[in-house]
Parts: C-alpha cells; structure tokens; sequence
C-alpha cells in the first residue's frame, strides 16, 4: 500500500463534492415549483401576500441556486482529472446526455433567473411569471438528463463496448433505461417533499414567535399539504423504484436487506450490524417475514442474497444497510407530520398546533437528509462498480494523478465547502430571521389592475 | 468521419470562444474591482455583469462537457495533464460565483467578499491562460493516455499566456464597464482599458513570437510556402483592431472599445486554431484521433443544431432587458435594501 492510495482519495472526493452538490438542487427543483404557484396565486387573486412571499422565497432560491451552479461546475471537470478512464470509455454514451443537460436546462434556468431575479422593473408581471416558469422547467429538465445518466450507470443499455469505448446503437434505450424513470420520479419527488418541509419548517418558525403571520399562514397551509400528498406518493415510488433494482440489480437489494443467503422466508431487519468479513449479521432485531413480504408480496418470497457473488463484487454492506433504514425512517415520520398537518386543518387548528409547529420546525433540514441517504443506498450500493457489472471502480480513476494531488484538493475541498457552507447557513439564517419585507407604501397604493397596464409601477421602491 | 471530426472541433472551438469573450468580460469586471475608485462603483460594477454572469459562465460548462462529448480521448487526457490548473481554476471560480449573492447580504464582511471577488477573478483567469499555453505548447501522450508528470504544464510560455489572459481579460472588463458606466466610473474604465489595452497587445505579439518556436510545425503553418499571403489578413486585421481600440477608447465612443476588444479575442483565438490545427491535443492527437464513435457525435450535433439557435436567442433577448446603464442600485439593491 502507498501511503495515498489513489482510487480511495479519487472516490472519497468524488463523494463529498458530488454529495455537497446535491443538497442545493434538491432545493431549487422544488422551491422553483412552489415559486411558479406563488406568483400564479398572486396574478390571480392580486392577493399582495402572495407577492411578498414570492419575494422573500426567491431571495432563498437565488443563495441556493448560486451555490448548486459553483460545486455544480466542478462535477463537470471532475469526470475527467479524477476518472479520466472513466470518461473515455463512457463519454460516448453518457456525454450526449449531460451535454445535453447543458443546452436544454442550464442555459434556460441561467438566461431567465437573471430576469426572475433582477426583471421587475423592466418586464410586465406576465412576461416575469414566464420567466419564473422556465426557470422552473428548467430546473425538471435538468433533473431529467442527469437522471438519464446516472440511472444509465446503474442499468447500462443500447450500447456495446467496441474497441475499448462504449458505443450506442440504441439512444431511446439508454435515455430510458430499465431505472430511470422510477429514479426520476423518486428523485424529483424528493426534492418537491424536501421543499415543502422547508417551506413549512420555516413558515411554523414565524408562526411559533408570532412573526409574519399572513403570510406565514398561507405558506404553512402550502407546505402541509405538499407534505401530505408527496410522502405517501414518495413511499409509493420508493417502493417500486426497490423492485425495479431487485430486478436490475439484486446485490443492492441484498445489501439493502442486509441479507447474506438468497432464500425464501427472509425477515426484515430493523436493526443489525452487518459483518463483511464474517458474511453475517450481528445483534439481528428482525420482523419475521418482513423482507420477503415487501420484496416479493408472499412471505416465502425468495430474496437474494449477498453471498451470491465474491465479497470483492460486494458493495459496502453497512453504509448501504444503514442509509436505507434512515431514508425509510424519515419517509414515514414525514408520512406522520403529513397525516398529523391534515387532521389539525380537518379540526380548524393547523395555525394554532404547537406541537405540529414544533415537528413542522425540527424536520426542516431533514428530506436533505433522507435525500442523501437515498442517494448512499443507490451509489454505494452500485459499488464496486461504476457502470453496474461493467466498468470496475478501481478501472475508472485517472492513472497518471498521483495520490498526492487528490489528496491535497480534498483537503481543499473540504475546507472552502465547509466555510461556503457556513456562510450560506449564516446568510439563510440572517434572510430567514429578517423574514420577508413589507411592500413599500406606493406598491400598496398602486393596484394591481393599474399596475397591468403600467408595468414599471410594479415594484418601484419609495426611496 | 473526417468531417465530422472537424465540425465537431468547430462547435467546441465556438463554445470555448464564447465562453472567452462573455466570461472574459465579468472576469474582467472581477480583476478591476480592488482598482475601482469607491464602494459605490464596485456595487456599479457587480450590478452590471450580476444579470448574465451565470449564463456566461454556462458556456465553460458546455466546453468541458462538449469535449466530452464528441472527443473523449481528448478530454480524458487534458484533465488529468492539466489536473492542478483545472482544479485552482474551479476553485477561485468558486469564489467568484459565491460573490453575487453573498456580497449582497453581507452587512459587515462586504470587504471579505470583494477579495474572494478579486481572486477568484483573477486567479481564474490566470489559470484559463495557463491552460491554452499549455495545450499550445503541447501534452505527452501514450496511446490515449496522458503520459507526463502533474507539473509538465508549468513553462514560462503558460505563464506568459496566463499572464495575458489576465491582462486580456481586464480589458474586457474595463470596455464593458465603458459601455454600462457613466461619470466618473466611465472615466476610470476608460484610463484602465487604456493600460490594459497596451499589455493585452504586448502579451498577444509575444505569445505570436513564442508560438511558432515552440515546433516547426507550427512555423511552417504561418510561414511555409505563401501560407504567409493567405493569413497576412490575421496579423493586418488585428492591427485594425488595436487602433480602432485605442482611437474609440481616446474620442469616448462608448460601444465600440469594448466591440475592438471582443475582435482582438476572436483574432488571437483564430491565430491559435490555425497554429493547432489538425489537432486537438498537440502534437500527436488529431480530431479524428479522438473523436467520439460516429452515432454520438451525429446525435449531439442534432441536438446542437436545434438548440443551439435558440439558446442564442434568448441569451440576446436576456442581454436585451438589461440594456442600458447600469446602476449603483440595479440589480439586487432594488428590492431589499434596508
């Protein structure tokens, strides 16, 4: 062993960099939806809460959406200083979907966020929404293509390895390959669910000190009822996205079961300490049944099992086995504040319930949670390979970067996105503790039926 | 398949330009902000390019993942090459993105964000120099692999070709900021373009000297037999563009400094794919030789093609709502100052 070993460092960056990028996505794929139904909701009723809460969410949308746009353009280099090999032999097959992600998404969300941002004064209220509209198409499109791609590395197809390059035949069967859609819809349900806790975490924070109520209200009555539709949907696709990989890939199930013998009659572990080196479990709490139950609907159902292939084809038990029980936990505890949210509104007391106030605020940060844990299921548990049962990790990273440069930018890397991290926190927090502005006395006076017409009168500030 | 090649290096070749000359520019804008005469014009300044930086930048995202595209060989050999420029690149790039939104909030570190603006500005640029000098210059490569060391990129050519990108880049800058500016910020851009102008000038005929010696094959491209007749336009026109740079810049023209200074982009970066040319990684790789198989490279151009046209479109059509002079409170200062 070299005192760096490359192929860990290259991975262990690859991690961090792509896992601290994820976070802000998830947010703008939903809060760009949320905003497109703010501002519709204010052209509509001319409600001007509406509009103040458009503004005060888009402030957090464009410091969410600098930050995805810097650690995003680092993953586009990435691909190649660190997984050079990697690149040549997939580029012709993945390349065409992620540059596409480019043209059809980043240019649309780049060229029209300017004018969501900065455009008041200079474009009519309708021509604005159009903006806050692409942006969030965008947004989805964007969500499409890398999902295209990265559910092309689980699921590989339309395309052949000639010469030492994958070469495609087939474009339609490697856009919609066997997992993609199930990862599409789960991933950009999960980015709606996150945002809809966010939203109503932080509405029930101004609802609990008393602060912002108009306003807080309808964003916390929005929020709710994003909550109860999308967590039982996001359990819903979660659990055919999981038979979908039975199929495609049964070793991740396996890890995901934490199970080490492919039989019938497999329980669920809710807790267990799996042993790689054994090729067993440790300290089992188990529900019998559970597992065959889920996977196969009949409680002698056969579940596979780790052991069917060497342990170096194994992916890392644990990491896959725990990230799935905290991505599960989280789904049904926000499944709970959904259920909970829907009979308070049915009583008359979603406003007034500090408790469900309370749950609202403490599970703010955690669909980000449950995202990332998704994410650990599925990359992890494609391990040890990059393109499932193809291309080998160890096979994948640049050869000619020593281990001493990957080392040394990861530790870059950890230091600026931790400081970017806190400063964004510090930022969020800071808007978020303002809480939204008032409109100025001389939007107040200009109705909106006046304001159609004379457009630049939207939001001209009294200075 | 050798046309396809070809066509192939010309949409990553535009997409590099364009990135060149609209990042060039709030790069530029980057470089100058420690020089700009007070707090007011800074806000002037980051007013001015805070509506199109993103889409700018979008198009080094389209570069790297063009290349990726239609030449993955070449791709998976540069960046490794080229691991410690990219990489300082994407940081400072880092830094200067994270600017926009955070200066704005600031209340107290405003100071702290104007430096990450700075060096993130310059430093990118600076290392988007490094890195055409050492493409020039040329990549150790065995079969299609990278076979050199992490530090092969640093040559006094990539430096001097780091050095004028900065320079360049700064009068790009400085010729925008004469277009969206007034009064005295305007006054100020105009004597920085000035300088800038010279050393952009002095940095280009350098590299021009320095190119050509770097291999013969390079120096017979400009100078074997009358290829000197059929690109004497390169040199001429260039000098054109200097004089017309420096008249607009001496009897106030407002546009045109900054048009004569995307020119002199456009021209040196002609001056460079003509010395490259047949290749994509100097000396040895071709844009055949690392071309993607032919069913990506025809349906990425599709996508291109149809595309394309109205990314550019509505790119023009954003620029087009913010026309006109930028202000100390555009932008972001309208709706939430306190």
């Amino acid at each position: 062993m070299p005192p760096f070993d490359a192929e860990i460092l290259a991975r262990l960056q690859f991690a961090f960099t792509v896992s601290f990028h994820i976070l802000f996505p998830t947010l703008t794929i939903g809060l760009a939806g949320f905003l497109v139904f703010f501002e519709a909701r204010y052209l509509r009723s001319h409600d001007e809460a509406w509009l103040v809460l458009y503004r005060f969410w888009v402030k957090i949308f464009a410091l969410t959406f600098g930050m995805g746009v810097v650690s995003g353009l680092v993953l586009s280099y990435q691909f190649g200083t660190n997984w050079s090999e990697w690149s040549r032999v997939t580029g012709p097959a993945l390349g065409p979907l992620i540059g596409f992600e480019v043209l059809t998404a980043f240019f649309l969300e780049a060229g029209f966020l300017g004018i969501m941002l900065f455009g008041w004064q200079k474009v009519g209220p309708r021509l604005h929404f159009l903006a806050t509209c692409l942006v969030a198409i965008g947004t989805a499109i964007s969500a499409f293509w890398i999902l295209a791609a990265n559910s092309w590395m689980q699921t590989p197809a339309g395309a052949t390895i000639i010469e030492g390059q994958y070469v495609v035949d087939d474009w339609l069967a490697v856009i919609f390959n066997p997992s993609f859609p199930w990862r599409l819809l789960h991933m950009t349900t999960a980015s709606y669910l996150t945002t809809a806790l966010v939203v109503s975490g932080i509405s029930a924070f101004y609802l609990l000190n008393g602060s912002n109520r108009e306003v807080a209200r309808r964003a916390f009555s929005a929020g709710m009822w994003g909550v109860l539709v999308l967590a039982p949907l996001q359990i819903f696709l979660g659990d055919q996205h999981g038979l979908n990989t039975l199929e495609h890939q049964p070793i991740k199930v396996a890890a995901m079961e934490g199970n080490w013998e492919t039989r019938g009659g497999v329980p669920f572990h809710i807790f267990a300490m799996p042993d790689q080196k054994e090729q067993r479990n440790r300290l089992e709490i188990s529900i019998p049944y559970g597992s065959s139950l889920i996977l196969r609907h009949d409680p002698d159902g056969v579940v596979p099992g780790l052991k069917d292939v060497p342990v170096e084809d194994q992916p890392p038990v644990g990491i896959v086995f725990w990230s799935f029980r905290i991505m599960v936990g989280l789904g049904f505890l926000f499944l709970a504040l959904g259920l909970w949210g829907a009979w308070a509104r049915w009583r008359g007391t979603l406003y007034e319930a500090t408790w469900l106030k309370r749950l609202a605020v403490l599970l703010t940060p955690a669909g980000f949670v449950a995202t990332l844990a998704g994410w650990f299921v599925t990359e992890v548990g494609r391990q040890p390979y990059t393109v499932y049962g193809v291309m080998r990790t160890e096979d994948s990273f640049s050869p000619s970067v020593t281990g001493a440069s990957i080392a040394t930018t990861l530790v870059l890397f950890l230091i600026v996105y931790g400081g970017l991290f806190g400063a964004y926190l510090y930022y969020l927090t800071k808007l978020v503790r303002r809480g939204p502005d008032p409109l100025t006395a001389r939007e107040t006076e200009a109705k909106p039926e006046a304001i159609r017409g004379a457009r630049p009168g939207l939001v001209v500030p009294a200075e | 398949m050798e046309t396809l090649a070809i066509i192939s290096g010309a949409v990553i070749g535009v997409a590099i330009l364009m990135y060149v000359v609209l990042d060039g520019f709030d790069l530029g804008v980057g470089i100058l902000f420690p020089f700009a005469p007070d707090e007011g014009a800074r806000d002037t300044m980051i007013n001015s390019v805070a509506p199109v930086w993103d889409g700018n930048e979008t198009w080094l995202i389209l570069g790297g993942r063009g290349l990726l595209v239609f030449f993955p060989i070449a791709y998976s050999i540069a960046l490794p090459a080229f691991y410690i420029p990219v990489m300082a690149m994407l940081f400072a790039l880092i830094f200067r993105g994270v600017t926009f939104e955070f200066r704005h909030q600031a209340h107290t570190s405003t100071h702290l964000w104007n430096r990450s603006f700075f060096w993130g500005s310059l430093i990118a640029a600076f290392m988007q120099g490094v890195l055409l000098g050492a493409l020039v210059q040329g990549v150790e490569v065995e079969g299609v692999r990278y076979a050199g060391g992490m530090f092969d990129w640093l040559t006094p050519f990539s430096i001097l070709t780091g050095i004028g990108v900065v320079a360049g880049y700064g009068l790009l800058g400085a010729t925008w900021l004469i277009y969206k500016t007034e009064g005295q910020v305007q006054d100020w851009a105009r004597s920085s373009a000035t300088v800038l102008g010279g050393g952009t000038l002095i940095a280009m005929a350098a590299v021009s000297v320095m190119t050509p010696l770097l291999r013969p094959a390079i120096a017979d491209r400009w100078f074997g037999g009358i290829n000197i007749l059929y690109l004497s336009p390169i040199p001429l026109l260039t000098l054109t563009l200097a004089v017309s740079l420096f008249w607009s810049i001496f009897s106030k023209r407002e546009l045109l400094p900054f048009l004569s200074s995307i020119g002199l982009f456009v021209l040196g970066f002609s001056g460079i794919a003509i010395s490259l040319y047949p290749n994509i990684i100097p000396p040895s790789v071709a844009v055949w030789d690392a071309v993607a198989p032919r069913s990506s490279v025809i349906f990425a151009l599709v996508g291109v093609a149809v595309v394309l046209p109205m990314v550019l479109l509505y790119t023009v059509y954003a620029y087009s709502v913010f026309h006109g002079k930028a202000s100390e409170h555009g932008g972001y200062a309208h709706h939430d100052h306190e």
